[in-house]
C-alpha cells in the first residue's frame, strides 16, 4: 500500500464549470484534501441591487445556463411572495411543466454526456458514437426532447423568455402540447436502455452517513413546491433557511460552503431519500430494478437517483399536459404586484435545493438580494466523501485513484459556476 | 500518406453562466456531421482532451479577472480566428451591470469581511473580450443563436466570409407578425437593438431586452417607423439600454 500521494487535477473535466481537485497524502495520512473552485465569481447582487422587480427573473437566470428554469423559478415565487402576486391554475402548470423539461435536460446531459464516457472509459460522447452508438443517440434523442419541452414553454430551451412576474406571457398551441406528450410517452425505451447499461456497472461500494436536505410537497414529490425538510427528523419554512444553513467562506474555494449542524447533502439521492414515496409508479419500478433502496448512503447512487427522477419527471409532465389539455389553454393577462417587501422563492434545481430571497421596495426596485445555490450546499460533503474514500483507494494505480476521484466528484454533479454565482447579504 | 488534417475547433469559457456552450451542445442534429469535418480539441465542459494547437477559437464569457486576461491573450496567440461566443463574450452582458459600483464594494458585499482572504475572490470590472484581443467574429445573444453558429462555422469550414446582421431587431419583429409592445404600454429597446433572432422575445410574449447589443449607428440604423410612431428618438431609448453591454455603451 502507497505511503505518499500527490494529486492535482486541474480544471476537472466533463463537469459545469471550473474546479480543481487537490489531494497530498503523506505517510499514509491525509495532509491535505481539497476541491478547489476556481470559477470566477459574478456577484449578482451587484447586479440585481437597484433594478426593477420585472428584470430580476431575466438577470438570475444567467446564474447558470444548465438551470435557468429553476433558477427563473425561484426567482419568480420570491418576487411574487414579496409582492402578493397570484398566478393562476394555468400559469402553475405551464411552468411546472417547464421544470420538469429542465429536470430532464440536466439530469440527461449529465448522466450520458458526463458520466457515460466514465463507464465506457472513454474522454466524451464523441468516442461513444461509435462504440456506444445506440446509447449515444438514444442520449441525443433524450436531450432533443427535454429542450423541446422548455422551448414549447419558455420560447427557447435555455434561458426562458415566458416566465414571467404574474404567469406566463405565452401559451402552448395544443398541436405542440400534443406532440410533445407523444414523445414523452415514447421515450421510456431510451431510459429503460440506460438504466439495464446502468445496472451492468456496478457502481463503488462507498458509504458515508450523512444528512439530507430536500423539499417535502403534500400532494406529490418535492420539486416545483414544498418546505424543505431533513432526513435528521425536522423541517422549517423557507424563511427560517438561514437559520438552519449556514454559509462560510473557505479560502480554497469561490463558492461558500454550506452547513447545517454538520454536513448534509442536497440532489436527486436526497430527494430519494427523502420523498422516496411520492415516486411515479414508473420511477419507483427503476430504482426497484437498479436495487436502489433508502434511505442510501452511498453517493454514487447519486447518478441512479436522477435516471429515476427522470422516469418521474416523464410521467409527470404527460399528466400537467392532459390537465392542460383538458382545460385547453388560452392567453391570459399577467397578475399585477399588490405588495411590496420580503419574498422567499425555494425549489428543488436539478442538483438540490435553490433558494432566493429578495427585498423590493415600494418603486419596485429589488434592494437586496440573497441566494443559495444546491452546489455550494454539497461542497462540503464532497470533501467529506473524498476524505474518507482515498485512504480506501490507497493501494491502487495512481491514474487509478485519479479516476475513482474525479468520477466521485462527478457523481455530485456539481454545478460550478452555478455555486459561485453567490450572493449572500444579511438582510439588517 | 498524409491524411488531410481536419480544422480543429477549440471552446474556452470565461464569465458567464455557460448557457451559450449549451447551445452548441444542443445541436444533437448537426453535431455527427459536423464532428466528421472538424475536430474539437477543447471542449471542458464536454471532453477530458486538453490542446494547446487549434484554428478556430470560440470563447465564451466575460474577462473579470487577472488570470482570464492571460488566458484570453494565450488563446488569442494559438488560435488563427478567435469568435466571440455570446453577449457576455462580445459585449461584455448581463455581467457589465456589476461595473455600476466599485469593486471592493461589489467583493465585500458577498465576502464580506472575508473579501481579501483569498486570490479566488477577486474581481476587476467586467470587460468584453475584444477590449483585450482582437475579436475576428462575432456571435451576439444571450444566448446566442444556434442557427447563428451553425452558419457562421459553416462559413468559416467553407472559408466563406460569413454574414453579418446590422438590422434593428424591429425589422425582424414585424416579420414574426407581432404586435409592437409599446401598443401595450411596454417598452422594448427593440429598435436600436442588432436583430438576428427573429425577435424571440417579444414572439414569446416578452420584450427586447437588447441582449444582442446596439447596432452599429444607433442614430442611424435604428427603426425610424417605430420610433416616430411612438414619439422616441434612439437617444431616449439607449437610455434605457441599460441592462446589456453597458460596459461599451457608456464609461463605467
Ligand atoms: S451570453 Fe448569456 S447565455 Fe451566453 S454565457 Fe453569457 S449569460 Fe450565459
Ligand atoms: S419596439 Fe420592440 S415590440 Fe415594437 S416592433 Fe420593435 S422590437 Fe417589436
Ligand atoms: S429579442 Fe432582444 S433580447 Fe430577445 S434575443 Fe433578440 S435581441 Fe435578445
Ligand atoms: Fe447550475
Amino acid at each position: 500500500m502507497k505511503k505518499n500521494l500527490n494529486i492535482k487535477i486541474h480544471e476537472i473535466t466533463r463537469v459545469e464549470g471550473h474546479g480543481n481537485i487537490v489531494i497530498d497524502v503523506k505517510n499514509g495520512k491525509i495532509k491535505e484534501l481539497k476541491l478547489e473552485i476556481i470559477e470566477s465569481p459574478r456577484f449578482f447582487e451587484a447586479m440585481l441591487r437597484g433594478r426593477r422587480y420585472d428584470e430580476a427573473q431575466h438577470i438570475m437566470s444567467r446564474i447558470c445556463g444548465i438551470c435557468a428554469v429553476s433558477h427563473t423559478s425561484a426567482s419568480l415565487k420570491a418576487i411574487e411572495s414579496a409582492m402578493d402576486i397570484k398566478i393562476s391554475k394555468q400559469a402553475e402548470l405551464l411552468r411546472k411543466l417547464a421544470f420538469y423539461g429542465e429536470t430532464l435536460q440536466s439530469h440527461i446531459l449529465h448522466l450520458f454526456f458526463l458520466v457515460l464516457p466514465d463507464l465506457a472509459g472513454v474522454g466524451s460522447i464523441v468516442p461513444l458514437l461509435a462504440s456506444h452508438p445506440e446509447l449515444a443517440r438514444t442520449g441525443l434523442e433524450l436531450k432533443r426532447l427535454a429542450n423541446d419541452i422548455c422551448a414549447v414553454v419558455g420560447g427557447r430551451h435555455i434561458q426562458p423568455i415566458s416566465l414571467f412576474p404574474g404567469g406566463v406571457v405565452h401559451t402552448p398551441k395544443p398541436k405542440e402540447l400534443k406532440r410533445l406528450r407523444e414523445a414523452l410517452a415514447g421515450s421510456f425505451e431510451g431510459l429503460d436502455r440506460m438504466l439495464a447499461f446502468l445496472n451492468d456497472h456496478p457502481v463503488q461500494e462507498f458509504n458515508l452517513k450523512r444528512e439530507y436536505i430536500s423539499l417535502k410537497d403534500r400532494g406529490e414529490y418535492g420539486l416545483y413546491n414544498g418546505d424543505p425538510v431533513s432526513s435528521n427528523g425536522y423541517a422549517f419554512k423557507p424563511e427560517s433557511y438561514t437559520k438552519k444553513i449556514k454559509e462560510y467562506v473557505v479560502e480554497h474555494s469561490a463558492a461558500k460552503h454550506a452547513r447545517t449542524k454538520g454536513t448534509f447533502m442536497v440532489g436527486a439521492l436526497a430527494r430519494l431519500n427523502n420523498s422516496f414515496r411520492q415516486l411515479s409508479p414508473r420511477a419507483k419500478a427503476a430504482a426497484k430494478k437498479a436495487k436502489l433502496t433508502v434511505p442510501s448512503y452511498n453517493p454514487f447512487l447519486n447518478n441512479i437517483a436522477q435516471l429515476v427522477e427522470c422516469y418521474h419527471s416523464t410521467e409527470k409532465a404527460i399528466s400537467v399536459i392532459d390537465k392542460l389539455l383538458l382545460m385547453g389553454p388560452k392567453p391570459e393577462p399577467v397578475k399585477k404586484p399588490k405588495a411590496w417587501g420580503r419574498g422567499f422563492g425555494v425549489v428543488e434545481a436539478p442538483r438540490g435545493t435553490l433558494y432566493h430571497e429578495y427585498k423590493i421596495n415600494k418603486n419596485g426596485l429589488i434592494e437586496k438580494a440573497v441566494c443559495i445555490i444546491p452546489t455550494a450546499q454539497n461542497l462540503r460533503s464532497i470533501e467529506d466523501d473524498l476524505r474518507s474514500f482515498v485512504p480506501e483507494l490507497l493501494g491502487r494505480p495512481k491514474a487509478e485513484i485519479a479516476r475513482a476521484v474525479e468520477a466521485l466528484v462527478r457523481a455530485y454533479d456539481p454545478c460550478i459556476s452555478c455555486s459561485t454565482h453567490i450572493m449572500d447579504v444579511k438582510f439588517a | 500518406m498524409e491524411k488531410k488534417e481536419l480544422p480543429r475547433l477549440a471552446f474556452f469559457s470565461f464569465t458567464c453562466c455557460e448557457g451559450c456552450q449549451l447551445v452548441v451542445l444542443s445541436c444533437e442534429d448537426e453535431l455527427p456531421d459536423i464532428l466528421s469535418l472538424v475536430k474539437i480539441v477543447n471542449f471542458r465542459e464536454a471532453m477530458d482532451q486538453k490542446s494547446d494547437v487549434y484554428d478556430i477559437a470560440f470563447v465564451e464569457g466575460s474577462i473579470t479577472k487577472a488570470e482570464e486576461v492571460r488566458k484570453l491573450k494565450k488563446i488569442r496567440k494559438n488560435a488563427r480566428v478567435v469568435v466571440a461566443l455570446g453577449a457576455c463574450s462580445s459585449t461584455g452582458g448581463l455581467n457589465c451591470l456589476k461595473n455600476r459600483w466599485p469593486m471592493e464594494e461589489v467583493k465585500k458585499e458577498v465576502y464580506g469581511k472575508d473579501a481579501l482572504r483569498s486570490e479566488l475572490f477577486a474581481t476587476l470590472p467586467t470587460r468584453a473580450i475584444d477590449e483585450i484581443i482582437q475579436v475576428d467574429y462575432y456571435l451576439h445573444g444571450c444566448p446566442i443563436s444556434k442557427k447563428e453558429f451553425l452558419n457562421l462555422t459553416t462559413s468559416l469550414l467553407l472559408g466563406k466570409r460569413p454574414d453579418t446582421t446590422n438590422h434593428p431587431v424591429c425589422v425582424d419583429c414585424k416579420m414574426a407578425g407581432n404586435t409592437c409592445v409599446f401598443e401595450k404600454d411596454m417598452t422594448c429597446v427593440g429598435p436600436i437593438t442588432r436583430a438576428g433572432c427573429d425577435a424571440i422575445c417579444v414572439t414569446y410574449g416578452a420584450i427586447c431586452w437588447g441582449c444582442r447589443g446596439l447596432v452599429d449607428n444607433p442614430n442611424t440604423d435604428a427603426h425610424a417607423e417605430t420610433l416616430k410612431r411612438h414619439g422616441l428618438t434612439a437617444d431616449a431609448v439607449m437610455r434605457k439600454f441599460s441592462l446589456y453591454g453597458t460596459c461599451k455603451t457608456r464609461k463605467c
